[in-house]
C-alpha cells in the first residue's frame, strides 16, 4: 500500500530578516527547514505506514529547485521510503492551481496510491490550497485539518477535522487527500540508520516531460495567479458582549443593530 | 575545534544534540525536581537509533567504539547530566558482555541493548567495598549447573530500572580478588529485589538504588568468562567507560560555559553587559579552553582505547580526573558569574555545579585515578 506525503522546503522563518530597502525577505544565508506543517504530514504517514505494516511504504514527493532534494532526505531520515523531486525550469513561477497540477500529474504516474498526506498550508505562502488542489485534479476526496485518523483500512477512513469550535467526524473512501494540522502528532527525530540511508539514498528527479504536462497548464504562464499587492489586512475591531436578562439583551441588541445596519 | 569526526559521528554529535536541545533541555530541570526516571527519554533515544552506538553492527548497534559513546554521552549530558545516565549508565553495564561475553551471550543480550528495549546496569559496589573491589561480600555459589547469588549492591544506576545486571561476585573467598566472578543476571529472575531509590544531591534524573540477590539461581552459562576474571572484567570495564564518565562531565561543562557566555551578554551592570568587563572575558576565556583542553584528552584516549591499544588504564583515568575536575571548577565558576541567580534553582547553572560533582566521584574517585596513573607511570619508568 502506498502512502504519499507532499512535502515544501521553506526559508526558516525563525531567523529571517527583512531587507529594510526593499521590504522583501532576506533570502541570503536563511536556512532552508521542511515547512513546519509538513513535519506532521510526514509522521502521519509513517505512523500510518507502521499501522498497516508490511507492505506498506511511503513515498516523500516535493516540487521545487534541486536543493529541494535536502528536505526529501530529511524526510527518509525520519521514515519515508524513498522520494521524487519535481524540478524542472519549466515549473519555474507555478502559482498553487499549477503547482497542484504538477504534483498530481506526478502523482498518477505514481499509481496505486491510498492516502495522500500534507501540511495545513506552507508558512511561506500560506495559501493552504496545494493540497486541496492536487485532490482536485486527482478527482479523489479530500479532507482538510485532520487532527486525528480514528479508523482506516484500505478501503476507507474516519477522521476527526478540526474546525474552530471544536471538530467535525468525516467518513471518507480511499484514495483520499489528508492536510493535517500541528494537533494530530508530534513529528520524530531522525534516527542513525534513517541518517545512513538518506545519505545514501537516490533521489529521483522528474521534470515536466517525465511526468507529462501539458505546458500551457505550468509555470508563471501556467498560472491564473497574479499577484496584485500584498497587505496585513487591519485587525478585527473587537466585540461587544451584552450582559443582563435575555429580553433586555434583546431589546438592547435590536437597538444597536438599527444603528449600525445600513439599508 | 575541529576534531576530524568521521561523517558517522558527526551525525551522533549533531543528532544527540538535537534530542539533548529539544527533548532533553525543556524537561531536565522537571525530572531533577521530580527525581523520576526518564522513561520517555528512552524512547527518544531507542527510536533515534542512540541507544546501539557503541555496539557491533551484527547485534543490530551502529559499529562504534568509546569514541561515539563518548561523544553521544557528552551531546546528552549538555541537555542533563542525569538523563544521560540511562544511556551511558547502559554502557558500563554493557562493556563487560562487549568485552568478555561468548557469542550465545551476546546474541542473546546485546540486541535488546542496542534497540534500546533494554537498559544494562554495573554492580559492583557495596557498603564495604568501592575503591576497594577485594572486599566484595556478594557470592556465587557454584551449585551443579547453577550458580546462588548471595548479597547487596549499593548505588546503582539504573537499579531497577534496568533489565540486565553485570555483577561481580565472589566465587572464591578465601583467593582475593583473584576469587571474584561475573555474571549477567536478568530482572526478572527471582530473588532480585531493589531497596530504596537513593535522594542524591545531582544527577537526579537517573535512578540509583540497591540492588539486592537473595538466593539468586542462575545458570551457569551466565557467567562471563571464566571463575576469578571479575576483577579483571571490572578494571577492563572501568578503562572502557571513564571516557564516558569523562564526557558526561565535559558536557555538563559544555553547557556551563554556554549558560555563562549568554547570560553574561544579557545582564547589564553599571550600564553595559557584563561580559565587556576584562574580569569577567578571562573567566570566560579559561572555562572555554579548559573544556577544550578535557574533550580534547577525551577524544585522544577514547580513539586510544578504540584503537586495540593493551595498556590503556592511565589514558582512560586521566581524561576522566581531568575532564570531571574540569567540570567542577568550570561549573562553579558559571554560578560565579551568574551571582546570586545563579544560586536559585530558577536558573539552570545551579545543576550544573550538582550533576559535576558526581564525575569526581563514581567509577572510581579521582585519588583513586591518581592511584592508577601513578602506578602506570611508575611501572612505565622502572621498565625503561
Amino acid at each position: 500500500m502506498k502512502i504519499l506525503v507532499l512535502i515544501k522546503q521553506v526559508p526558516d522563518t525563525t531567523d529571517v530578516k527583512i531587507d529594510p530597502e526593499t521590504n522583501t525577505l532576506k533570502r541570503e544565508g536563511v536556512e532552508s527547514i521542511i515547512n513546519p506543517f509538513d513535519m506532521y504530514a510526514i509522521e502521519e504517514a509513517i505512523r500510518l505506514k507502521e499501522r498497516f505494516g508490511e507492505g506498506a511504504e511511503v513515498v516523500a514527493v516535493s516540487m521545487g529547485p534541486p536543493q529541494a532534494e535536502a528536505a526529501l532526505r530529511e524526510a527518509i531520515s525520519m521514515g519515508c521510503d524513498s522520494a521524487i523531486l519535481l524540478s524542472d525550469r519549466k515549473f519555474a513561477g507555478s502559482d498553487t492551481w499549477a503547482t497542484s497540477y504538477v504534483l498530481a500529474q506526478a502523482i498518477r504516474k505514481l499509481g496505486d496510491y491510498k492516502v495522500i498526506f500534507c501540511g495545513k498550508q506552507a508558512s511561506d505562502g500560506d495559501t493552504a490550497q496545494v493540497g486541496p488542489g492536487v485532490s482536485m485534479h486527482l478527482d479523489i476526496p479530500q479532507v482538510t485539518y485532520v487532527k486525528r485518523i480514528e479508523k482506516i483500512d484500505e478501503k476507507e477512513a474516519t477522521v476527526e477535522r478540526m474546525t474552530e469550535e471544536g471538530y467535525d467526524i468525516v467518513e471518507t473512501p480511499l484514495p483520499v487527500l489528508f492536510t493535517v494540522v500541528k494537533e494530530i502528532n508530534e513529528p520524530r527525530l531522525p534516527s542513525l540508520k534513517g541518517k545512513m540511508k538518506a545519505k545514501k539514498a537516490e533521489i529521483q528527479v522528474w521534470g515536466a516531460d517525465e511526468v507529462s504536462c501539458d505546458e500551457d497548464k505550468i509555470g508563471l504562464d501556467g498560472s491564473p495567479t497574479r499577484v496584485v499587492k500584498i497587505f496585513t489586512p487591519p485587525p478585527r475591531e473587537g466585540g461587544q458582549i451584552l450582559e443582563g436578562e435575555p429580553d433586555e439583551i434583546a431589546k438592547e441588541l435590536a437597538s444597536l443593530l438599527k444603528d449600525v445596519v445600513i439599508a | 575545534m575541529d576534531y576530524l569526526l568521521t561523517e558517522e559521528q558527526q551525525m551522533i554529535k549533531e543528532l544527540c544534540h538535537r534530542i539533548a536541545e529539544e527533548k532533553i533541555k525543556p524537561v531536565a530541570a522537571e525530572y531533577d525536581e521530580k527525581n523520576e526516571f526518564p522513561w520517555d527519554l528512552v524512547k527518544v533515544m531507542a527510536e533515534s537509533d542512540i541507544c546501539g552506538v557503541y555496539i557491533p553492527e551484527e547485534y543490530g548497534g551502529m559499529g562504534g567504539g568509546v569514541m561515539e559513546m563518548a561523544i553521544a554521552t557528552e551531546e546528552l549530558s549538555w541537555g542533563c547530566g542525569g538523563i544521560a545516565l540511562a544511556f551511558a549508565a547502559t554502557g558500563l553495564g554493557t562493556y563487560p558482555i562487549l568485552l568478555y561475553a561468548n557469542d550465545e551471550q551476546k546474541e542473546k543480550y546485546l540486541p535488546d541493548i542496542a534497540a534500546g528495549k533494554k537498559l544494562a546496569a554495573f554492580c559492583i559496589t557495596e557498603a564495604e567495598a568501592g575503591s576497594d573491589a577485594g572486599g566484595i561480600k556478594t557470592t556465587a555459589k557454584k551449585d551443579g549447573d547453577s550458580y546462588i547469588l548471595n548479597g547487596t549492591k549499593q548505588w546503582i544506576t539504573n537499579g531497577g530500572e534496568a533489565e540486565v545486571y553485570t555483577v561481580i561476585a565472589m566465587t572464591d573467598k578465601a583467593k582475593g580478588a583473584r576469587g571474584a566472578s561475573a555474571f549477567i543476571v536478568d530482572k526478572d529472575t527471582p530473588g532480585v529485589s531493589f531497596g530504596k531509590k537513593e535522594d542524591k544531591l545531582g544527577i537526579r534524573g537517573s535512578a540509583t538504588r540497591e540492588v539486592i540477590f537473595t538466593d539468586v539461581k542462575i545458570p551457569k552459562e551466565n557467567l562471563l568468562g571464566k571463575e576469578g576474571l571479575g576483577f579483571i572484567v571490572a578494571m577492563k570495564t572501568f578503562d572502557h567507560s571513564r571516557p564516558g564518565v569523562a564526557a558526561q562531565a565535559i558536557g555538563i561543562a559544555q553547557r556551563a560555559v554556554d549558560e555563562a557566555v549568554q547570560y553574561t551578554h544579557e545582564r547589564r551592570q553599571f550600564g553595559q553587559s557584563i561580559s565587556s568587563f576584562q574580569g569577567v572575558q578571562w573567566m570566560l576565556a579559561d572555562m572555554a579552553t579548559q573544556v577544550e583542553a578535557a574533550r580534547a584528552l577525551i577524544y585522544a584516549s577514547a580513539r586510544m582505547v578504540d584503537s586495540g591499544a593493551k595498556n590503556i588504564a592511565k589514558e582512560s583515568a586521566m581524561s576522566k580526573m581531568f575532564a570531571s575536575d574540569t567540570a567542577m571548577k568550570v561549573t562553579t565558576d558559571a554560578v560565579q558569574l551568574f551571582g546570586g541567580y545563579g544560586y536559585m534553582k530558577e536558573y539552570p547553572v545551579e545543576k550544573l555545579m550538582r550533576d559535576a560533582k558526581i564525575t569526581q566521584i563514581y567509577e572510581g574517585t579521582n585519588q583513586i585515578q591518581r592511584s592508577v596513573i601513578a602506578s602506570s607511570l611508575i611501572k612505565e619508568g622502572l621498565s625503561k
